[in-house]
């Protein structure tokens, strides 16, 4: 299998479905050179400006525009590049993109892909760094992707751009540069709903998505030292979500921390415990508990931006605590 | 309250321009002091922002970063025709602004850099700073949200009726926001006292002007509400005060807003991580020979005022002092305590 980063694996998704499917196109700033973390590199040269289309800064035009398009058939893949700007397109997304269907009885269809990055990305303060998927995951009629990893990026991608649905796909701008092996099958897709358990273990699960999950490995493999074995799960997706292997998981370690790199309150953990909480009072032996960043804007300075940062430490204490109830 | 009335209760002062005709003055000139105010303001922002590259190249400065370098004409020539108590408002190429604005360079170095002397205590860094002092309101990181928001200082200024003009710059890129209509109509409509300012420097990151703009003449972006418009030859100091001058007291008399298209050039990429591929080299040399708005000063001062080359180093050098000191704050300032991080979140509660 080819080793690729997270970047190159999104390009090659794009590159395999726009090769399958005409209906496919791309819009945003800055794709014809690449896109600004290139990933949309060398696209243009092989599929055109009409199908790799660079447009103004016109956020909530390029969104609503792609809702026109989808509902006369072809797929659009929006790139909004920070989740922050997506904002800027809210309505486009949530009031028309999202209702479409439901609300016009099935006569029409939203096959929508919107890309727009969370995540902290060295001090690039507080426009810049919103980890928003929570937003998303509240509102029916959308779907929502936080990939982890290069091979996920790829295979979850393709779903996306296959998916009759809107999809809000939220990779992480911390991960662009992440190495890993990559299938390269066309047919290589990753189902939307389908948890990925990361690391195995009986005596806690945790729970976390996006870029969150790697320090979430990392913690197991601090707590495997301390001979705690943590079971890490990668959501993956936030809706679908896989409720039934949560479930399952937390049935056999009866303990459950869920980890996330956004503002706790109101978070995606939130809903988690809640559904655990609901299914499974008599499994668990301790308190469910979230770790997520406090509600307070993201700061441009090192030390502050650090601050809000659930860290590899953090998730270590928090899950020792829970063991030792 | 309905348009009407709000027109009505200020009436006019002038009469009103027609939209459609250009004016193509003859510059003003400058007495010799204001030669010398010009070029001093626009070194000030010049050497401040050579030493930002270079702190962000040791690694001192991080995240985004954009810098002023070669559009320094602009800002100064509006802040040479402004009136103390106008507002100033603007995206995330704000060091310039800022500085014209009065702010302290040691304030805004140490936002750079993230330190607790910064203006906004190291939380908001290059993108983020504001005083209310010097009626700077910020440095804003999504393209196009000054506009509204500078419309409404104006919308205040009415309110209050207190003979004060909002100075809302953006590029060219951010023209193509869809608010900046939004705020264009409601303007008008209301008469509010603000001058748009839009900074065409040919890039909105790598995308010329010509690929993202159906209008390039951005001086007739307002003509179907009625907004007089003009376009400047922004690298000349002289020229953009002229028009500022005429631009503000339109809008100070009460006659509604301004739109001027300032022409001119970045020298530097987007921002700090850009090597600016998208444009040649040629071109940006050009721009630098033959229209740097310093060295256009520089040459009348030595020429036409006579002023010798020493009184320029001495400038200089002044110059140069102001900026170091404020690069020796901005290194040594210690880092923000993490506990700040829960102040000005919300109530104190
Ligand atoms: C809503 C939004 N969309 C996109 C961006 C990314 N972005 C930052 S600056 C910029 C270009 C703006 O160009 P222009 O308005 O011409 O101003 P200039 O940088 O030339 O001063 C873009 C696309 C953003 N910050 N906010
Ligand atoms: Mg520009």
């Amino acid at each position: 299998m080819p080793f690729m980063t997270y970047a190159e694996a999104s390009r090659a998704a794009i590159a395999e479905e726009m090769r399958r499917d005409p209906a496919v196109w791309a819009v945003g700033e800055d794709l014809g050179r690449g896109g600004v973390f290139g990933q949309y590199k060398g696209l243009v040269e092989e599929f055109g400006p009409e199908r790799v289309s660079d447009a103004p800064i016109s956020e909530a035009c390029i969104m609503g525009a792609a809702v026109g398009a989808a509902m006369m058939g072809t797929r659009p893949i929006v790139e909004m590049r920070f989740s922050d700007f997506a904002l800027c397109a809210v309505d486009e997304l949530v009031n028309q993109a999202a209702k479409a269907r439901y609300m016009f009885g099935g006569q029409t269809r939203v096959p929508l892909v919107v890309r727009e990055p969370i995540g902290m990305w060295r001090s690039s303060a507080a426009q810049h760094s919103q980890s928003l998927e929570a937003w998303y995951a509240h509102i029916p009629g959308l779907v929502v992707v936080c990939p982890s990893t290069p091979a996920d990026n790829k295979g979850l991608l393709k779903s996306a751009i296959r998916c009759d649905d809107p999809v809000v796909y939220m990779e992480h701008k911390n991960l662009w540069g992440l190495e890993g092996e990559v299938p390269e099958d066309d047919d290589f897709t990753v189902p939307i709903g389908e948890a990925r358990v990361v690391r195995e273990g009986g005596d806690l699960t945790i729970v976390s998505w996006s870029a969150q999950v790697h320090v979430c490995v990392k913690a197991a493999e601090a707590l495997a030292t301390r001979g705690i074995k943590a079971e890490v799960i990668d959501l993956r997706s936030l809706w679908p979500w896989d409720k039934a292997r949560v479930l399952a998981s937390v049935e056999k370690t009866g303990r459950l921390l869920i980890a996330q790199e956004s503002v706790s309150v109101a978070g995606f953990g939130a809903e988690v415990a809640a559904t655990v909480a609901e299914r499974l009072h008599k499994a668990l032996k301790a308190p469910v508990k979230r770790l997520g960043a406090p509600r307070a804007p993201i700061s441009y300075a090192p030390p502050l931006e650090d601050a809000a940062r659930v860290s590899k430490e953090m998730i270590v204490n928090t899950a020792e605590g829970l063991v030792r109830t | 309250m309905p348009a009407a009335s709000r027109a009505g209760s200020r009436a006019p002062k002038g009469t009103p321009r027609d939209p459609a005709k250009k004016t193509i003055p003859n510059v003003l000139q400058f007495s010799k002091e204001e030669e010398l105010h010009a070029y001093r303001e626009m070194l000030l922002i010049r050497r401040f922002e050579e030493k930002a590259g270079q702190m962000y190249g040791m690694g001192l400065i991080g995240g985004f970063c954009h810098l002023y370098i070669g559009q320094e004409a602009v800002v100064v020539g509006m802040q040479m025709a402004a009136q103390e108590g106008d507002q100033v408002i603007t995206g995330y190429r704000d060091h310039g602004h800022m500085l014209v604005c009065g702010m302290d360079p040691k304030g805004v170095m140490a936002e750079l850099t993230g330190r607790r002397g910064g203006y906004s205590k190291g939380k908001g860094g290059s993108m983020h700073m504001f005083s209310k002092e010097k009626n700077f309101f910020g440095g804003h990181g999504i393209v196009g949200a000054q506009v509204s928001l500078g419309t409404g200082l104006a919308f205040a200024n009415w309110y209050r009726n207190n003979g004060r003009v909002s100075l809302t710059y953006f590029g060219d890129g951010a023209a193509n926001q869809g608010q900046v209509y939004e705020s264009f109509n409601m303007a008008a409509l209301w008469k509010l006292p603000v001058v748009y300012i839009i900074e065409n420097n040919r890039y909105a990151m790598g995308t010329a002007v010509t690929r993202a703009s159906a209008q390039t003449d951005f001086s007739k972006r307002g003509l179907s509400f009625n907004i007089p418009g003009e376009q400047v030859d922004g690298m000349d100091v002289r020229a953009v005060r002229d028009a500022g001058r005429r631009a503000i007291d339109y809008c100070r008399s009460g006659q509604g807003p301004y739109i001027l298209e300032m022409q001119t050039y970045r020298y530097r990429g987007h921002s700090m991580s850009d090597p600016a591929k998208y444009r040649s080299k040629d071109e940006v040399t050009r721009m630098r020979e033959e229209h740097d708005p310093i060295e256009q000063v520089r040459r009348r001062l030595l020429g036409e005022w006579k002023v010798s080359e020493d009184e320029l180093k001495t400038i200089d050098a002044k110059v140069r002092e102001i900026v170091n000191e404020a690069a020796e704050f901005a290194t040594h300032d210690p880092e923000p305590d993490p506990s700040e991080l829960w102040t000005d979140v919300l109530l104190d509660a």
